[in-house]
């Protein structure tokens, strides 16, 4: 069953067959991918010394990371070309995620929180 | 018998077993993070007063440390497509680096905790702490699982190569996507605990 080393890698079509040329084109990307996290990161450190008050500090903090996240998760991850099967899989994890870090703010809403 | 669908792709779900099976230990992954990311929400809303990171933390280090993590999800995605090139040499160079780099962030991660400690700041010491060593001693760990698995498939896995280059091409890549997840791990640790 697994002696047919021609058979497909199952990801964007890619085999050990697929054309150098592909393959460099998939490198050109890493390393753009590459300098904008570098530049991100300095974004991030840069702003933290800006001083913004909390919430908008907190709001510029996620939103770039959030950016750098998504590079990594499409290009390293090549999530930008999957499979269908896994694109279910992350919505139902996300939307697990998303529900997940909302539970804080529910007990919030509740009146179990404690006020100063 | 031979384990099946590592290298072809099963009809039904379009994908080999390994790489379905890597993107749902990733999912739990994510709730198991997520878990402690919402108890950090609960704990920090809940708290009278919160310290800023860069108060406690630092912050060039572990800006180093990010440098460093991103320098190694390139190694590696590098030392994937070396394989697609079919150039086990170069496979080897980029998977030391992604190794090393790996190393690398330890030994710093080393000596923000030994300093730490030596400062008498430990996890009990509040809630901030409590959370950093938690959040980043989780994450250590995944560093660590991750360059076993690439040590492996740096040495004695790579006969594979020989046998079945398919085979171990999935493999150094589902190995990548478990390294690039603990990377995204940390560009958001970063922020939340250094920065904010």
């Amino acid at each position: 069953m697994t002696s047919d080393h021609e058979a497909g890698l199952g990801d964007h079509g890619a085999d050990l067959g697929e054309h150098a040329a592909d393959i460099d084109r998939h490198v050109r990307v890493y390393i753009i991918v590459f300098v904008a996290l570098m530049a991100l990161t300095l974004v991030t450190v840069a702003v933290s010394y800006l001083d913004l008050p909390p919430k908008m500090a907190i709001a510029v903090a996620l939103f770039v990371a959030t950016i750098k996240g998504s590079l990594v998760a499409c290009y390293f991850m090549h999530l930008i070309s999957e499979k269908r099967l896994i694109y279910a899989v992350l919505v139902v994890t996300l939307v697990k995620f998303v529900a997940l870090l909302a539970l804080p703010a529910l007990t919030h809403g509740s009146g179990y929180w404690i006020h100063e | 018998m031979d384990i099946p669908y590592t290298v072809e792709v099963r009809r039904d779900t379009g994908l080999t077993n390994g790489k379905i099976g890597i993107w749902l230990f990733l999912a739990s992954e994510v709730m198991l993070f997520g878990a402690l990311f919402a108890s950090y929400i609960l704990i920090r809303t809940g708290a009278p007063s919160w310290p800023r990171g860069d108060s406690i933390l630092n912050v060039p280090l572990a800006t180093f440390n990010t440098i460093v993590l991103i320098s190694s999800s390139i190694t590696m995605v590098m030392a994937w497509a070396s394989l697609m090139r079919r150039r086990l040499g170069t496979f080897r160079l980029y998977m030391g680096a992604t190794i090393l780099l790996g190393f690398v962030f330890l030994v710093v991660k080393y000596f923000e905790y030994s300093h730490k400690f030596h400062d008498g700041l430990f996890p009990s010491t509040n809630n901030f702490l409590a959370l950093y060593f938690t959040l980043t001693g989780l994450h250590m760990l995944h560093v660590a699982g991750g360059m076993a698995v690439n040590a492996y498939l740096l040495g004695p896995g790579s006969k594979l190569w020989k046998t079945n280059p398919v085979w171990f091409t999935n493999r150094v890549e589902n190995s990548g996507l478990f390294w690039h997840f603990v990377d995204l791990v940390w560009i958001f640790l970063f922020p939340i605990l250094y920065l904010l």
